[in-house]
C-alpha cells in the first residue's frame, strides 16, 4: 500500500480544503477510499451515526498535480482508511498559502496521513510544517460496507432552493422543534414544516423545478410519471441532521437536489463540476 | 501614585494588560522608581509575566516618596477599563491613573474625544511584591524573532493544544505539539514545524536541547508583541528550567517566564540520583511534580501579609521574612521538609496527571525597595529546581 499526492495549485488546495471541511462538519469519523482515479469520503449508515450515510466523490486529477497510489493488491487496487476529517481539515487550513502540499500515507508511531507543506519564507530555506493525522487502515474484508449507495427508488426529485435561504429557515425552525417534515411534489414545490403542540410553521418554496432523470432512472420515471404532480411526498427527519448538512456547506454547488422516498429517506445531492456529495437522512416516524 | 498615559501608549498599556490576563487572574501593580511594574502569575505558579513601563513611557509619572505602595486587583476589572480595544486608539486621548488614598481606590480616568470622561474606581488589595527569580543572561540558547514569525508558527497548532516542545540545533528550530500520553499518540494529530536559523534576527545555540512549555502564554505575549511590533527574544536552557520570553524597547520591557516540563530527562535523573544519594525514596514519589511543595513555600511566606497592618516597618519585615531570601535564593532544607510532608498527605491520584512542570521560584518578600526592581535579578540562581537538586544540596 502506497499513497502520495501533491497539490501545487493554490485554488486546488483551497477547493480540496473546503471539501474536507464540509465533510468534517458532517461527521467526526469517516472512511477515505483511495483509488487510482478517485478519492471517496464515505460514511455508511450505521445506527451510531443516526442512520445517516454519506458519499463524497472527488476526481483526483482535478485536485492533485501528482498522484501515485498502489492498493492492497493489483486486483484490489484501493486503500481504505478511517480518518478524522476534522484533523485533515485543520491541517489543510493552516497551509493555505503553501508553495506545495504533499499528502502521504506514512508509517509513524501508527499509520498516518502526513500532510507536509512547504511554506514561503523570506529566507532561502523554506519553512516546512508536517501534520501527522493518525488513521486506521481498514482491512479488505470490511470494504463491502463502503460501497457506493444505490440510488433510492424515490417518489419525488426536486432542485433545492439556495442553501443559505434553506439554512436560515431550518435554523429558526430548530428552535421550535426537533423534527422537520420535508415534502415536495413534481410541480416544483417544496415545503419545510414543523408541527408541535403549540405551533405549526410551514415555509413554502415554489418553482424549484424537478430534475429530469434519464433512462437509467426509467423505473422511477414510470412511477413518478403516473404520479399526480400536485401530490406531496413527505419524510419526517431529525432537524439536526438537516441543519448539519446545511451548516457545513462550503462547496458552492452548481446543482443541489433532493430526492424523497415517502416516509423512508431524504437523499440530498450536491454537484460541483468535480465533486459530488450525497447525503442520506433516514426518515423517522 | 499619579501617572498619565497619552496617545498610542494607552493601547500599548491595554495590550500589555490583555496579554497578562492570559497568565493569571490578578494584576499586581507596583509603582517603582524605575517605572510602573505590572505583573501576573498563574495559579499553579508555572507562568509569570511582567511589564515594566519606564517613567518616560508616561507624560507624567510621580510616585509617593519613601512610601511603598503595591497592590493587586482582579485583572478582569482592569481589562474592563480598556474595553473595546479596537476603538481605544481612536477614542481615548489620555489615560490618567491615580491612587485615591482616602477612598482606597485606584482610579483610571479615560479622557475621550468630545470631552467625554470615563472614570473607573477599582478596589484593590495590598499585596506582597511578586518577583520571579530568573537570569536570562545565563541561558545557553538565545533567539530573537519578529512577532510575525512566531505568530505564523503557533497558528499551525490547534487552540486547544496546551503545550509545545521547542527543540534546537545549530541552524534549526523545531516546534512540535506535546502529547502527554502514549495512548493518545494514536489518536492525536502530530504537528511539527521547522524554522531555519536565518528566519531569526538572532540565533545563538550553545546547547541542543528541547523544552516543553505552555502555548497559551506565548500566544498572550504575541498579542502584545504583534500590536507593538516588537521582536520577541527567547531564552532557554534545559528541560525543567524556565523559558524566558522578552520584549524590549526604549520605554518598556516585558518578560514572560514559563516553566518547562522536566519529564523528558526523568530516566536519567532517576539513575544519577540513585547513584548519588544513599536512601532514595521510591522513584514514583520522586517523580511527583513539585508544584505543590513550592506553592506551600510561597503560601507560608504570604500568610502574615501586611494587608491590614499597612506597610510593615523594615525591622518587622526583616524578622518575619528572614527565611525568605534563603528559601528563594538557595534551595534549602525548608523546602524539602515541606515537600516531604506534602507527599505524605497527598495521594498521587490527586495530582494533575503527568504534568511535571517545575514551578517558578519567587522572591516573594518585602525587601527594601531599592532591592526590588523588575529588572531580572542577575547573579542569582536560575529558578525552578526540581527535587533532585533539593536533596543533593543536603
Amino acid at each position: 500500500m502506497k499513497f502520495r499526492g501533491k497539490i501545487i495549485d493554490v485554488s486546488c488546495l483551497n477547493h480540496f480544503t473546503r471539501v474536507v471541511t464540509t465533510i468534517s462538519k458532517l461527521t467526526k469519523l469517516c472512511v477515505l477510499r483511495l483509488t487510482p482515479d478517485h478519492l471517496f469520503f464515505v460514511l455508511s449508515g450505521k445506527v451510531a451515526n443516526g442512520g445517516v450515510s454519506m458519499w463524497c466523490e472527488l476526481s483526483q486529477a482535478n485536485f492533485f498535480d501528482e498522484y501515485q497510489m498502489e492498493g492492497v493488491s493489483s486486483e484490489d487496487n484501493e486503500i481504505c482508511l478511517e480518518v478524522t476529517p476534522e484533523n485533515l481539515s485543520r491541517a489543510l487550513k493552516t497551509v493555505q498559502n503553501a508553495k506545495s502540499v504533499k499528502v502521504k500515507l506514512t508509517k509513524k508511531h501508527c499509520p498516518c496521513l502526513t500532510i507536509a507543506a512547504e511554506l514561503p519564507t523570506l529566507s532561502s530555506i523554506s519553512r516546512v510544517v508536517t501534520h501527522d493525522v493518525p488513521v486506521n487502515v481498514i482491512p479488505r474484508r470490511l470494504w463491502h460496507e463502503f460501497k457506493e449507495p444505490s440510488m433510492p427508488d424515490f417518489d419525488v426529485s426536486i432542485y433545492l432552493p439556495p442553501l443559505k435561504t434553506m439554512k436560515s429557515v431550518v435554523d429558526r425552525m430548530k428552535n421550535l422543534s426537533n423534527f422537520l417534515v420535508i415534502e415536495a411534489n413534481l410541480n416544483g414545490q417544496m415545503n419545510l414544516k414543523i408541527e408541535t403542540d403549540l405551533v405549526s410553521v410551514t415555509t413554502h418554496f415554489k418553482d424549484l423545478g424537478n430534475p429530469p432523470w434519464g433512462e437509467d432512472a426509467s423505473q422511477e420515471d414510470s412511477a413518478s410519471q403516473s404520479r399526480d404532480p400536485e401530490t406531496m411526498a413527505e419524510a419526517r427527519v431529525d432537524i439536526r441532521r438537516l441543519q448539519q448538512f446545511l451548516m457545513g456547506q462550503q462547496v458552492n454547488p452548481s446543482k443541489a437536489m433532493c430526492n424523497i422516498v415517502c416516509q423512508r429517506v431524504v437523499h440530498l445531492i450536491l454537484l460541483h463540476e468535480d465533486v459530488s456529495l450525497q447525503y442520506f437522512i433516514p426518515a423517522v416516524a | 501614585m499619579d501617572c498619565v498615559v497619552t496617545g498610542g501608549n494607552v493601547k500599548v498599556l491595554a495590550k500589555a494588560i490583555l496579554s497578562l490576563s492570559r497568565i493569571g487572574d490578578e494584576l499586581y501593580v507596583e509603582p517603582q522608581d524605575d517605572g510602573l511594574a505590572l505583573r501576573s502569575v498563574n495559579s499553579s505558579r508555572s507562568a509569570y509575566g511582567c511589564f515594566l513601563f519606564a517613567p518616560l513611557f508616561f507624560t507624567r509619572y510621580t510616585i509617593p516618596n519613601g512610601q511603598d505602595f503595591r497592590c493587586k486587583m482582579a485583572i478582569k476589572s482592569v481589562q474592563a477599563v480598556f474595553r473595546s480595544l479596537a476603538s481605544l486608539e481612536k477614542t481615548v486621548e489620555k489615560c490618567h491613573i491615580e491612587l485615591d488614598k482616602k477612598k482606597n481606590r485606584l482610579t483610571f480616568t479615560l479622557h475621550c474625544k468630545h470631552g467625554l470622561l470615563k472614570t473607573h474606581n477599582l478596589s484593590f488589595q495590598d499585596s506582597e511584591s511578586l518577583q520571579a527569580v530568573f537570569d536570562k543572561e545565563s541561558y545557553a540558547n538565545v533567539f530573537r524573532a519578529q512577532p510575525r514569525l512566531l505568530a505564523d508558527t503557533v497558528v499551525h497548532f490547534p487552540s486547544s493544544l496546551d503545550e509545545v516542545t521547542m527543540s534546537v540545533n545549530d541552524d534549526r528550530m523545531w516546534f512540535r505539539n506535546h502529547v502527554e500520553d502514549e495512548a493518545e499518540l494514536s489518536k492525536a494529530m502530530q504537528t511539527e514545524l521547522c524554522l531555519a536559523s536565518d528566519e531569526f534576527d538572532h540565533f545563538a545555540v550553545r546547547a541542543h536541547n528541547s523544552v516543553t512549555f505552555c502555548l497559551k502564554e506565548l500566544r498572550g505575549l504575541l498579542v502584545f508583541a504583534e500590536s507593538a511590533n516588537l521582536p520577541i527574544s527567547i531564552y532557554f536552557d534545559e528541560p525543567g528550567s524556565p523559558v524566558v520570553l522578552s520584549v524590549t524597547d526604549s520605554v518598556l520591557e516585558g518578560n514572560f517566564v514559563l516553566a518547562t516540563l522536566s519529564d523528558d530527562s526523568h530516566q536519567r535523573k532517576d539513575n544519577t540520583r540513585r547513584a548519588q544519594t544513599p536512601p532514595p525514596p521510591p522513584p514514583d514519589d520522586f517523580m511527583n511534580d513539585d508544584i505543590d511543595s513550592y506553592l506551600i513555600a510561597m503560601d507560608t511566606s504570604m500568610a502574615p501579609g501586611p494587608s491590614s497592618a499597612g506597610p510593615p516597618t523594615p525591622p518587622l519585615a526583616k524578622s518575619t521574612y528572614s527565611k525568605q531570601p534563603v528559601a528563594a535564593y538557595h534551595r534549602t532544607r525548608i523546602h524539602s521538609e515541606e515537600e516531604e510532608e506534602e507527599k505524605e498527605e497527598t495521594d498521587d491520584s490527586d495530582r494533575p496527571p503527568n504534568k511535571k512542570f517545575c514551578s517558578l521560584f519567587f522572591g516573594s518578600v518585602l525587601p527594601p525597595s531599592s532591592q526590588m526592581s523588575t529588572q531580572p535579578v542577575t547573579n542569582q540562581e536560575v529558578l525552578a529546581s526540581d527535587s533532585e537538586d533539593d536533596t543533593q544540596a543536603e
